[in-house]
């Protein structure tokens, strides 16, 4: 058998890393020296799940050879369609583990190494060993934790504590692959309106007056589980819970003639499921990976900084740079301008926060420069601030005071300037 | 109403339970589609020289990963290209044990490992011996995958036989940090089930009201007379038909028709809100406001439609006409009548009292079903006129059209695009030279490399090569002169210069993929296959380039 590593073998990727093209970088040395950057850089991948699948298998294809990848999931039946590291025999076992056994398996000569777990276990010192970071993953908040994360590491006075982090995202047809730079270029949060949440059905609707079959799914889950088995936690994943909100749900628009709730309707509703598809993730993947040769190698320029992809109507892309904000809470140093009306009560205010664009934060706590407005924690001091609740934002804070949002899944605080309406 | 409810729970079956993520993109429908449909893929189609083995053919594996994956019926990898270094340093489905062995039969022995749904097999043969030998070969197929380069005279007869047939062809090329497809339709390709928008495409008509609808906004006569609960409460629609009924009054009988009367009438709307309540407005009138200016628009037939009316196909169906051509026909029928399309039925949620809103949407959903009837009325007559046909148009299947039609697409099939004296094709490509920043230059780069393959396989000549200086000058000049031969194009030096670059960055792996982007066209093309093969969304017209340079894409009509 030959050298695994035969220079034949590599042939192609070798190719474009010994000779300039018409748009590398003019002072970019081609050769042996930017062969060996790249296999020496050391990259991480967040998300061994459909994009990771096929990161894992760009990032060895494409020359790097000590890649580590971090996931919590285990395989379940409806990854199959799209997670092609995985067979059926695999379900239950932990994702990063079988995709980094397979990637080594099939790709002689690089190492994968796995951590089952999530990404808020490692520490700053774990996140500095690599050289990049390639995100695949389904969590605005794990993105914001690790964008927050790498963005507080920055030293600039060593550029080695410098590490882009490439993220991508697909929904369906559609997916977008960014390119950031903590501290330099526009970061996750910087973008965070861009990816706005899904507005929610506002509670009365679902408690008094349903129109639509997903009304009636959202009473069964929130309204008759908390009823009727307030002792048992709900686990979507459990057949038999999922089967009772369905005849919750199917009772409860039976009687306001309500038709719709179906079986798969009730689980995409209770687990926000997303539509997801192998070739999207492909292209997604794909566009990330080949960012991270980019950056390694230099062989040619890099993504500045996003590229949007859109697949329901011909092939659509469109690449741009997102600005990088001043007052973005977390690379800014400017407080981000919040409008809020004076006459609600703190607690209306907090419940908006979950949901505002600029926000996003499930579980606020909120204080001034000279006081706690609100905090949940430890129980005393919410014991203390609950009062405040009642009263309105008028009574608490002045017109363009600032405001520190913290929030238990982020380290960080946030930084608001209430602007009333 | 005559839906009823299921009685009792019916779980998902564990098929639904692999491909539920996809179901919910294209419903059980467009998997039935997938699922009877195989594709062949045509890897490669022998050497290039004495040096190299031809085509690597990693898109076109990656193109097959995901229609597998997904559960495509089944599919056939035809390669005569045996198993060498190099492929290992870029294929994934490769290993170790296959170097030597045929590239065909090892790709399709792990590409079957991924499901065991789909039904894989392989042919060591060229694409040309196949479809000589065998005429009954390429009729089995739903879709053709090429992946180029390969030769001209290959692609030609592989292409036209498939015309003959109707069956759709991708040709695909992938090289360096470039790659080009293109989507050879039949001459007409009809879509129902476009997914549009659903925020662009409500259909409400409120300028229009049917009896039923103008009888419920009689019960809202008295607003002014309802308690602040019911006021808050009254759908949105019935405010904008009350609201336009006093509008009416006071000009003439007239509709607010242009920009400005609608802002007056918007306002009109906002004024009839109460906000002395503790919330200090209404909902419902927040609802009436914001869709003042996209709801109260006069229905027009979307000119795309026009078009399909005015078909001959659709004019005068044959007992030979798809289904499609027959629906299509039945509602021009229908539009003639009532100038109108069918309605679609749907109602957007709205703030609502849960009886007011279903009694509401069932005077939408009834409406609906009028329509349908009277265009399944006009199908059967059509249908007997022609005669027998196999069987009847399924009911479900005018159904589907009448709420789609508004949206409905017909796709004129192109043949896949050639630097070979095709007018239009020329047209176009000169209209987007004159655009700086187009990636039209990367696809002429593409066709430059077609023609020095073409050399290369055809004169066979020993020691030549894919780096052979020469025979790239000669390419390049012969595009060139191509492009300007009808004298309407003149190529200034920038133009030159931005052709000779993007040559330039494709040669720079003679000819060799670049896994990551080869795996991302094989999403963009098995996309485009899922969208042909399920008859869903909307297909490229008909050219797409990609340039990983830059991290963009373009599409190409030529």
């Amino acid at each position: 058998m030959s050298p695994i590593d035969s220079p034949l073998r590599w042939r192609y990727l070798h190719e474009v890393l010994t000779k300039p093209g018409p748009f590398s970088d003019e002072d970019w040395i081609p050769g042996p020296e930017t062969i060996s950057a790249l296999e020496s850089s050391k990259v991480l991948v967040i998300g061994a799940g459909g994009l990771g699948c096929e990161i894992l298998k760009n990032l060895a294809l494409s020359g790097f050879k000590d890649i580590h990848v971090i996931d919590m999931d285990t395989i379940d039946i409806s990854n199959l369609n799209r997670q092609f590291l995985f067979r059926h025999s695999d379900i239950g076992k932990p994702k990063a583990e079988v995709a980094a056994a397979f990637v080594e398996r099939r790709v002689k000569g690089v190492s994968i190494t796995p951590f089952v777990g999530k990404i808020q276990d490692k520490d700053e010192d774990y996140y500095m060993q690599f050289k990049i970071i390639v995100c695949g993953l389904d969590s605005i908040e794990a993105r914001r934790w690790i964008n927050a994360t790498l963005i507080g590491m920055v030293d600039p006075e060593d550029p080695e504590s410098l590490k882009p982090l490439i993220d991508g995202g697909t929904e369906g047809f559609k997916g977008q692959a960014r390119v950031i730079l903590p501290t330099l270029s526009s970061c996750i949060e910087c973008q965070l309106d861009m990816h706005a949440p899904r507005p929610a059905v506002p509670l009365c609707t679902i408690a008094t007056i349903p129109r639509q079959p997903q009304h009636c799914i959202e009473w069964a889950h929130q309204i008759a589980w908390q009823e009727h088995r307030k002792d048992d936690a709900f686990d979507s994943d459990d057949m038999e819970h999922i089967g009772w909100v369905y005849n919750e749900a199917h009772e409860r628009a039976k009687q306001f003639n309500i038709h719709g709730v179906t079986f798969q309707m009730t689980q995409g509703v209770v687990k926000n499921i997303i539509p997801a598809i192998a070739s999207t993730n492909a292209v997604i993947a794909a566009a990330t990976t080949s960012e991270a040769l980019k950056i390694a190698t230099s062989c040619n320029p890099y993504l500045e900084n996003y590229m949007m992809y859109a697949g329901e109507e011909g092939v659509y892309t469109y690449t741009f740079e997102a600005e990088k904000k001043s007052d973005c809470p977390v690379c800014g140093n400017l407080a981000r301008k919040m409008t809020v009306n004076p006459k609600m009560t703190l607690e209306e205010f907090i419940e908006t926060i979950g949901e505002r664009p600029e926000a996003q934060l499930k579980k606020p706590s909120l204080r001034t420069e000279e006081k706690t407005l609100y905090q949940r924690f430890p129980p005393q001091l919410e014991e203390q601030t609950r009062a405040n609740l009642k009263r309105s934002i008028r009574e608490l804070v002045d017109d363009g005071e600032e405001i520190a949002v913290s929030d238990p899944a982020y380290t960080i605080d946030f930084r608001y300037r209430l602007i009333f309406s | 109403m005559t839906e009823a409810f299921p009685s009792t729970l019916v779980g998902p079956s564990s098929k639904e339970r692999k491909y539920d993520r996809q179901l919910r993109l294209w419903a059980a429908s467009g998997q039935k589609a997938l699922e009877e449909s195989r594709v062949l893929l045509v890897n490669s189609d022998g050497p290039w020289g004495d040096q190299s083995t031809g085509v690597s053919g990693v898109v076109g594996v990656e193109t097959l990963k995901n229609l597998v994956l997904p559960g495509v019926g089944g599919f056939t990898i035809v390669d005569p290209a045996v198993v060498t270094e190099p492929d290992l340093g870029v294929n994934f489905f490769l290993e170790e044990e296959s170097l030597g062995k045929s590239r065909a039969e090892e790709t399709c022995r792990l590409l079957r490992e991924l499901n065991p749904d789909v039904e894989g097999s392989f042919q060591t043969q060229s694409i040309l011996e196949l479809i000589q030998q065998d005429p009954e070969f390429l009729p089995r197929y739903k879709l053709v995958l090429v992946s180029g380069p390969i030769k001209h005279s290959s692609l030609d007869a592989l292409c036209s036989a498939a015309r003959e047939l109707n069956i759709p062809v991708l040709y695909t090329r992938s090289v360096g940090f470039y790659s080009t497809f293109s989507l050879q339709l039949p001459a007409t390709f009809p879509i129902v089930e476009t997914h549009p928008d659903p925020e662009t495409t409500q259909d409400l008509r409120l300028l229009n009201p049917w009896p039923e609808l103008t009888e419920a906004t009689t019960r809202v006569e008295n607003l002014e007379g309802l308690d602040d609960h019911q006021h808050g409460h009254v759908p949105y629609i019935l405010l904008l038909l009350h609201y336009l009924d006093q509008w009416k009054e006071s000009h003439g009988g007239n509709v607010p028709s242009n920009y400005k009367e609608k802002t007056e009438f918007r306002e009109m709307v906002r004024s009839g809100a109460r906000t002395s309540n503790p919330e200090g407005g209404e909902e419902n009138y927040d609802e009436a406001v914001a869709a003042v200016l996209k709801s109260l628009n006069p229905f027009s037939l979307p000119s795309s439609l026009r078009e399909i009316f005015e078909m001959e196909e659709c004019k005068t169906p044959t007992p030979k006409s798809a289904d499609f051509w027959i629906i299509a026909s039945a509602v021009n029928e229908f539009y003639q009548q009532h100038k109108m399309l069918p309605l679609p039925g749907s109602l957007p949620d709205m703030k609502a009292q849960s009886a007011d809103y279903i009694s509401l949407q069932n005077i939408y959903k009834s409406k609906a079903r009028r329509d349908v009837e009277e265009v399944t009325k006009y199908v059967r007559r059509v249908e007997s006129q022609l005669g027998p046909r196999p069987i009847d148009i399924p009911d479900k299947d005018i159904e589907v059209f009448c709420k789609n039609a508004a949206h409905i697409n017909v796709i004129h099939g192109r043949n896949i695009p050639q630097l070979n004296g095709d007018a239009p094709t020329l047209k176009s490509l000169g209209n987007n030279l004159s655009i700086p920043d187009s990636l039209v230059t990367v696809f002429i780069a593409f066709q430059i490399l077609d023609g020095v393959v073409t050399d290369i396989q055809t004169r066979g000549q020993s020691g030549q090569s894919l780096d052979d200086e020469a025979a790239w000058s000669t390419q390049i000049s012969r595009a060139i002169d191509e492009i300007t031969s009808d004298g309407s194009q003149v190529l200034d030096d920038d133009c030159r210069e931005r052709i000779l670059e993007a040559t330039q960055e494709l040669r720079r792996t003679e000819g060799g993929e670049l896994h990551n982007i080869s795996s991302l066209t094989g999403g963009l093309v098995a996309q485009e296959a899922l969208k042909v093969i399920t008859r869903q969304y909307v297909p490229l017209n008909n050219t797409c380039v990609f340039d990983g340079v830059h991290s963009r894409s373009e599409m190409f009509k030529l």
